[in-house]
């Protein structure tokens, strides 16, 4: 019996992996929990491991492939199961089948004796969190140039996971008294691979491995700030940042005022924030407009790997505490980043991405790729939008916003996450405030459905972010 | 009453009982009480007394109105924050508590004048009117506050050590907290951490027997708190918090231990508050002969005195002292109540450092 070995889909967010390296070869005998080859991820390096006994027939895909698909069948192996010992058909052209399987129940009739077991193809993972990342690719880089950014200045591509350790690495370098503390950020080299290489470079004393307690080290990161280091303390997400709110905002965010300036707590606290691909309601919420109320912090969410850099720089050089939002789904995304030697971004400046005439959309993080699809769905229909990047909340920059309302008189805020007390909400009173005589049409909120993020998959798409309901929203402030 | 904390083996029955079990593991050594000279008695014995009739002043101002809030007075531990901190080196250690914290700023020799201003919350204030009783903080004297949160200075405390030992400047940090604090979560991650990283810090545990309303049999599974570090391999003083050399005396074992880089130590000092958790305690939890007894038999001021004139010092000397901090403790209220509040642009700044 042929068996084909298939790529695994090792994380919720794999679509393809490299194929590091082969630890067998053909002709080798292999049993159950022999490890065939290591494959790659963006975020980490995994072991392929046997599930049967038999002989490897054929290796499909060469060690060193890039851009493997999840499902692809990469070897093919003889099998010597007892139960069955019909030939099997289909796998005698196996590198035909490079393409992965759409579904994981395959083709029935390619299989026609039920007593050849076929293991089910590993597949994508289904989840609306990949419309959210393909509206990010689809927006591509069409944006407006970043006027911060001098002209004539070389851009290489760098995924945001990249840009985030980078700007770590430059500001631990200029400054000693930067350190960076977290679960699983020196030896792990980070969960989610943000702090990749820091260990080797900085060393332990810099890069410090905390036991599982949030509450605990975000407390030492927040004494030591106000001992006068700056401290990068990372959450593994920002979900379990919860047990450490009380020394984000009882200790970090009120210790300058309540001290009348004496003592200050220069600290950054970072780490994904947001929904991330089917892991449900207890690690899958945006905890923006929670922090964003509370007057003493700043509050930063990025949505591109340029901004990722230039703002958690500046992140790290403030004075003031600061609580840096990232988001799990845009770490492998790539981005231009300008190739500048200290590349820092002002602090509390939105930015428009992509200018237009005819209706606003605000927006901030994963939601500005949300916008940007949105925006060239509505330019197909002859609506120009304008597309605003907050990047960041507290400050949260009402001119540029107010300034592209007085000229489209039309807004609609994007943003994934609650409707209920959002920075949509915000918005809306600010526009209420300041801009209303500008408005042609009520601003309108496209978010997250006002739930707990449900598990299945069906349920999880109806309750996140869609770009087709913010299309929907600008027509209909456009009153198209 | 000072003992360093013991592993509880089982003894085997042959050997005699009187034998102490032997330790399994380096321990800080037996603390013995101090032995202070006239002068340095003499100096401690003042500072309790400032903070005595500091704090009595503080209570007089709040039933006046003139204090808000919550106002949690010392009256009773002054011989705790007068021992430790005496023992700690200016400039280079740093001390941080909770918001029973008028003492410990005190006995840092911070001017009283400031103290109560922030108390009154004026501008002349240390915090400049906008932290109140329970936020204060010197920088200037490695004084980090004045915390809020029950149990959350320590962690933060523990972050402060960490800074020592990430500069290597030598320094070490006192946590302060009581038997409350002592019940928290955080305290044991703070605990984990610093035993694990090897940080300078004394965690003192000023015991005074009641969290708020509740003693501490009501609230502690283990009520011997110098106990509480031994799941982390953290040794355990436990001291006389009522005898002023006594805390001194402890304070120098467990910097002993931390200073040579051994790790933290936890030093319990059992001491008493005379008055109410805070001034709007009726404190009906407890008897009034306890706090009588209390008062009469261990006051820490008391003993100084009486060990004072054992000494030699004259009761007419130890009376100009007493007027000399009324003067001063005086001053120190007149100054708070005529000193004007805040300009009302002062709400606005401070929020953040940098304008962005």
């Amino acid at each position: 019996m042929a068996l084909e070995l298939k790529m695994p889909a090792l994380s919720p967010t794999m679509e393809e992996g490299t194929l590091a390296r082969w630890l067998v070869k053909e002709g080798d005998t292999v049993k159950s929990g022999d490890i065939l080859a290591e494959i790659e991820t963006d975020k980490a390096t995994m072991e392929f491991e046997a599930v049967d006994e038999g002989t490897i027939a054929k290796i499909v895909v060469p060690e060193g492939t890039d851009g493997v698909k999840v499902g692809a069948v990469i070897a093919v192996m003889d099998g010597e199961g007892e139960e069955s010992a019909a030939p099997r058909e289909s796998g005698e052209n196996p590198a035909a089948e490079k393409a992965p399987h759409a579904d994981a129940s395959g083709d029935p009739e390619k299989h026609p004796n039920p007593a050849d077991k076929q293991e089910p193809t590993p597949h994508q993972m289904e989840t609306a969190a990949r419309e959210l990342v393909a509206d990010v690719t689809r927006a591509g880089t069409k944006e407006a140039a970043d006027p911060a950014i001098p002209e004539g200045t070389q851009y290489a591509r760098q995924t945001v996971r990249e840009a985030l350790r980078d700007a770590m690495a430059e500001e631990m370098r200029r400054d000693e008294r930067v350190f960076v503390m977290g679960e699983e950020v020196a030896q792990y080299q980070g969960a989610y691979k943000v702090t990749q290489g820091l260990l080797d470079e900085f060393g332990d004393q810099r890069i410090i491995d905390t036991p599982i307690t949030e509450y605990g080290f975000a407390g030492i990161g927040t004494g030591a700030a106000m001992g006068g280091l700056k401290p990068v303390i990372e959450f593994m997400t920002f979900n379990f940042a919860m047990q450490a709110i009380d020394h984000i905002i009882n200790s970090a965010a009120k210790t300058n005022y309540m001290s009348g300036g004496q003592m200050r707590c220069p600290i950054v606290f970072r780490g994904p924030n947001g929904a991330a691909a089917r892991v449900a309601a207890q690690h899958s919420q945006n905890y923006a407009p929670w922090y964003a109320s509370v007057p003493g912090l700043i509050v930063i969410a990025p949505y591109s790997a340029a901004d990722a850099k230039g703002l958690l720089k500046a992140a790290i050089r403030s004075p003031d505490p600061v609580v840096f939002l990232e988001n799990e789904l845009l770490y492998g995304q790539s981005f231009d980043v300008p190739q500048l030697d200290d590349f820092v971004l002002p602090i509390g400046k939105a930015r428009v991405v992509r200018e237009g005439k005819d209706v606003t959309l605000v927006s901030y993080t994963i939601g500005v790729g949300v916008a940007l699809d949105a925006a060239a769905k509505l330019a197909e229909e002859g609506i120009e939008a304008e597309v605003i990047d907050l990047r960041t909340l507290r400050p949260l920059d009402t001119g540029t916003v107010l300034k592209s309302l007085a000229k489209t008189n039309r807004m609609v805020v994007v943003e994934e996450g609650w409707p209920t007390c959002s920075i949509a909400a915000e918005l809306c009173a600010v526009v209420m405030e300041q801009g209303f005589d500008d408005l042609d049409a009520p601003v309108l909120r496209v978010t997250d459905v006002d739930v707990p993020l449900p598990y299945a998959a069906n349920l999880e798409k109806a309750a996140l972010l869609k770009s087709s309901d913010v299309v929907a929203a600008a027509k209909k402030v456009c009153y198209r | 009453m000072a003992r360093t904390s013991q592993p509880r083996a089982a003894k085997p029955a042959s050997k005699a009982a009187a034998e102490p079990p032997a330790p399994n593991r380096e321990r800080p050594a037996e603390p013995e009480r101090f032995k202070a000279s006239k002068d340095q008695l003499l100096e401690f014995y003042r500072q309790m007394l400032l903070i005595r009739r500091f704090e009595e002043r503080a209570g007089q101002l709040y039933g006046l109105g003139l204090i808000g809030g919550f106002c949690h007075l010392y009256i009773g531990q002054e011989a705790v924050a007068v021992g430790v901190q005496s023992a700690l080196t200016g400039g280079l250690d740093s001390v941080i508590t909770g918001y029973r914290d008028h003492g410990h700023m005190l006995a840092y020799g911070i001017d009283p004048k400031v103290i109560m201003a922030e108390l009154t919350g004026r501008a002349a204030g240390i915090s400049k009117g906008k932290g109140g009783s329970m936020h204060m903080f010197s920088v200037e004297h490695g004084f980090y506050g004045g915390h809020g949160i029950v149990g959350a200075q320590v962690s933060l405390g523990t972050g402060l050590a960490f800074k020592h030992r990430y500069a290597r400047d030598g320094g070490v940090c006192v946590a302060y907290f009581g038997d409350g604090a002592a019940n928290q979560g955080q305290v044991y991650e703070s605990f984990n951490m610093a035993e694990l990283w090897k940080l300078p810090i004394v965690y003192v545990i000023e015991n005074n027997g009641y969290a708020m309303g509740t003693a501490i049999g009501r609230s502690s599974a283990e009520d011997q708190l110098y106990r509480r570090g031994e799941s982390f391999r953290i040794p355990g003083i436990q001291a006389d918090g009522m005898d002023v050399l006594a805390a001194r005396g402890a304070m120098e074992a467990a910097l002993a231990w931390v200073r040579q880089g051994k790790g933290p130590v936890i030093l319990e000092l059992k001491t008493y508050r005379y008055r109410g958790h805070s001034m709007s305690d009726p404190a009906k939890y407890r008897t009034r002969d306890e706090v009588q007894e209390m008062r009469e038999k261990r006051d820490p001021i008391e003993h100084a005195k009486q060990e004072l004139l054992a000494m030699g010092v004259s009761e007419d000397a130890l009376k100009k002292l007493e007027k000399d901090i009324r003067t001063q403790v005086a001053e120190a209220a007149d100054f708070a109540e005529q000193s004007p509040e805040p300009d009302e642009a002062e709400l606005y700044t401070n929020v953040l450092v940098e304008s962005y």
